[in-house]
């Protein structure tokens, strides 16, 4: 039953009653997964790592928006998401905004700034496009760091936050964020079907037969920008929230190239992929920090480390195998995560055959 | 991860004492020693432009590629007593093999890649050679022992010019001119520019495209390194410290044009002087916000930069 009869068949989030029901058991599986996790510790995981997860998962989502549908290349997108990290905390802070009216200002601060990028955008290709995504994330650090109206070097901290009375916990968080990333998620499925995801796709196809076909390439490259940085923004502000401090530092260029990985290795062109690039990114990137508590590998590494390497940067393996799933993932599986799904999928359909 | 983006220390003179004749000699100081560090950049910048102009590659491990080697420099200096020019030449040859070994082993892997698909990759590059460094090496800051000081001056008519900026732009000037000769005269680096105009040409003319591919990468990965041992000698040596650097060669690229290699130099010095003067004189903190204003500037008025010609994609 491929077979679309009118429009509103094709935006419609659920397809069938199958889907319908898995969804809505994965609702309530997200409902008592903080529960879940509370109580196992499976694989080690804890609410921060889940709540991280989910942050990296909106920021990936906002980020394949305009890589992966719109074919604009972004490396600063840790540049928007320190913009909406500040933003709200300095609303929070200084003029006592509460969180649900930030949160989205936040955001808005970020897509102003990436349509103000999004600008210069119009006339770069490629690499020309990355050089200055590049330099707009590493000077807006460099600008806030040194601005004493942004807690300076220093940094900030995030206010404590209280619900009907009682401190905010990871737990109450996590509901926070989930709510927000599962709304977030719904809005970027339903852009990419409606007449705006279109034409972004028109644009990443070839944006001169775009153009011919009447896309307003002015208006839907800069559009791109600022829904990419939206999402950044909006995941910036909970981001400082779970981890509870703020500093210019930790915005650098690796976070850039980061979530840029989550993208490649979640799948190009795809929302869910999105999610599971970044759940496995930064799950990997946690687990191989502290390396040397992996069994097994753990101790190996470290004789090796002291035989041969230092024993003060092994936690720098995490970002070679970073570099190197990039890598991989580009030679040889260029859809990631989401190419093995479909491949899987398509095997099994006509199985054993 | 915790990456810190250091920005490039320079001797520069602060001063206590007024005066117009001391006004006019820190223009002059400001003038070389950016001059010194645009000709770092210019270096790194057309390392770059020697590989985007033949194969189209934008090469953001450049930096890193460059630090490694200047890292193998550093073990051989200090751990193994090398006499300095020796472990010039087998830096070199690291950086050489390294060129080569990424090319064959990752790029020329990659089935008809995208633009995109190609950055990746490069960025992959650098973060393993960026974990590599770190792990071999450990996040402490050093000082590359430069058998030249960077305390001592040299007094000419005046203008004191501290001995490692002197040859800096020095070492530049000449790595710039043997390029220059290599492009020229010989056959390699005829053969490479054929390359770079038209590969289907080029092979057809018995030119092996793919062995020029990788050589093109082992060139630029040595000039990478002599930018990178300059680098580190003007300031610090730490896993992060080409971070900055490589905005400030993309600058230079933008700013002269990412398709000339005089241009690149050309774009080098003058970011490098424009970026020193506005610390001296406006504001030191905002130092490196420049480069990035540049690029923007460049970009919206001239994209093709100022010494290139211009050239527009047809359908």
């Amino acid at each position: 039953m491929d077979i679309k009869r009118d429009y509103y068949e094709d935006i419609e989030l659920f397809k069938s009653n199958t889907i319908l029901v898995w969804s809505i058991l994965f609702l309530i599986f997200l409902g008592i997964l903080p529960f879940l996790v509370m109580k196992y510790h499976l694989l080690g995981m804890s609410l921060y790592i889940v709540n991280l997860i989910t942050i990296h998962a909106l920021v990936a989502i906002g980020l394949n928006i305009l890589v992966g549908y719109t074919g604009q290349i972004s490396m600063g997108h840790a540049g928007f998401f320190a913009l909406g990290a500040f933003t709200t905390v300095i609303l929070i802070l200084r003029w006592s905004f509460p969180l649900w009216i930030a949160l989205p200002i936040a955001g808005f601060v970020s897509s102003g700034f990436g349509f103000i990028l999004g600008l210069p955008a119009l006339r770069l290709k490629g690499p020309y496009l990355a050089i200055a995504t590049l330099g707009f994330g590493m000077t807006i650090t460099t600008i806030i760091k040194h601005m004493e109206f942004f807690g300076g070097r220093m940094g900030l901290q995030a206010p404590k936050l209280y619900l009907f009375g009682t401190p905010m916990k990871d737990i109450h968080y996590y509901y926070v964020i989930m709510i927000t990333a599962i709304l977030m998620t719904i809005g970027a499925v339903k852009l990419i079907k409606t007449r705006v995801g279109r034409a972004f796709i028109a644009i990443r196809d070839s944006d001169i037969a775009a153009e011919a076909m009447g896309v307003n390439l002015t208006y839907y490259k800069t559009l791109a920008f600022a829904v990419s940085a939206f999402y950044a923004g909006v995941a910036g502000g909970l981001y400082a929230f779970i981890l509870g401090f703020i500093n210019p530092e930790s915005f650098h260029l690796i976070m850039s190239i980061t979530f840029l990985a989550m993208v490649v290795v979640g799948g190009l062109g795809s929302i869910m992929g999105s999610i599971a690039g970044a759940a496995l990114m930064t799950f990997l990137d946690i687990k191989l920090q502290a390396i040397q508590d992996i069994p097994a590998i753990g101790p190996a590494l470290v004789t090796f480390s002291q035989k041969y390497m230092s024993i003060a940067g092994i936690s720098n393996v995490a970002v070679i195998v970073y570099g190197l799933i990039m890598i991989l993932i580009v030679l040889f599986e260029p859809l990631g995560i989401f190419g093995f799904w479909i491949r899987t999928k398509r095997y099994w359909k006509t199985w054993p055959f | 991860m915790a990456l810190l983006t250091p920005t490039l220390t320079l001797p520069l003179l602060k001063g206590e004492g007024g005066g117009r004749g001391w006004e006019k000699e820190m223009f002059g100081q400001l003038i070389v020693s950016g001059l010194a560090v645009g000709a770092c950049y210019a270096l790194l910048a057309i390392a770059m432009v020697i590989i985007y102009k033949t194969s189209e590659v934008l090469n953001f491990a450049q930096g890193e590629m460059a630090m490694v080697s200047t890292y193998v420099a550093f073990s051989l200096l200090e751990s193994y007593h090398v006499p300095f020019e020796w472990v010039v030449v087998l830096t070199f040859l690291f950086a050489i093999l390294l060129g080569m070994f990424f090319e064959i082993v990752f790029l020329r892997q990659a089935k008809d890649p995208t633009v995109i698909g190609l950055i990746i990759i490069t960025l992959g590059f650098e973060m393993v050679l960026m974990g590599f460094a770190g792990w071999k090496w450990g996040p402490d800051q050093r000082s590359f022992p430069f058998p030249v000081s960077n305390v001592e001056t040299y007094n000419i008519s005046g203008l004191l010019i501290s001995k490692i900026n002197f040859w800096t732009i020095l070492i530049t000037l000449v790595l710039m001119f043997i390029l220059f000769l290599f492009f020229r005269y010989t056959k390699l680096g005829i053969a490479m520019r054929a390359t770079q105009q038209n590969q289907l040409a080029a092979r057809v003319m018995g030119i092996r495209t793919k062995w020029i591919l990788s050589f093109t990468w082992a060139i630029s990965s040595m000039v990478g390194a002599v930018a990178g041992m300059l680098i580190a000698s003007l300031g610090v040596l730490d896993p992060p410290m080409m971070m900055d650097p490589l905005l400030k060669g993309f600058a230079s690229g933008v700013l002269g044009g990412m398709t000339s290699l005089p241009g690149t130099a050309v774009g080098g010095a003058m970011l490098g002087i424009i970026e020193n003067l506005f610390g001296g004189y406006i504001s030191l903190s905002f130092k490196s916000v420049v480069a990035f204003a540049i690029i923007v500037l460049m970009l919206c008025i001239k994209p093709s930069g100022l010494l290139a010609k211009h050239y527009v994609k047809k359908v």
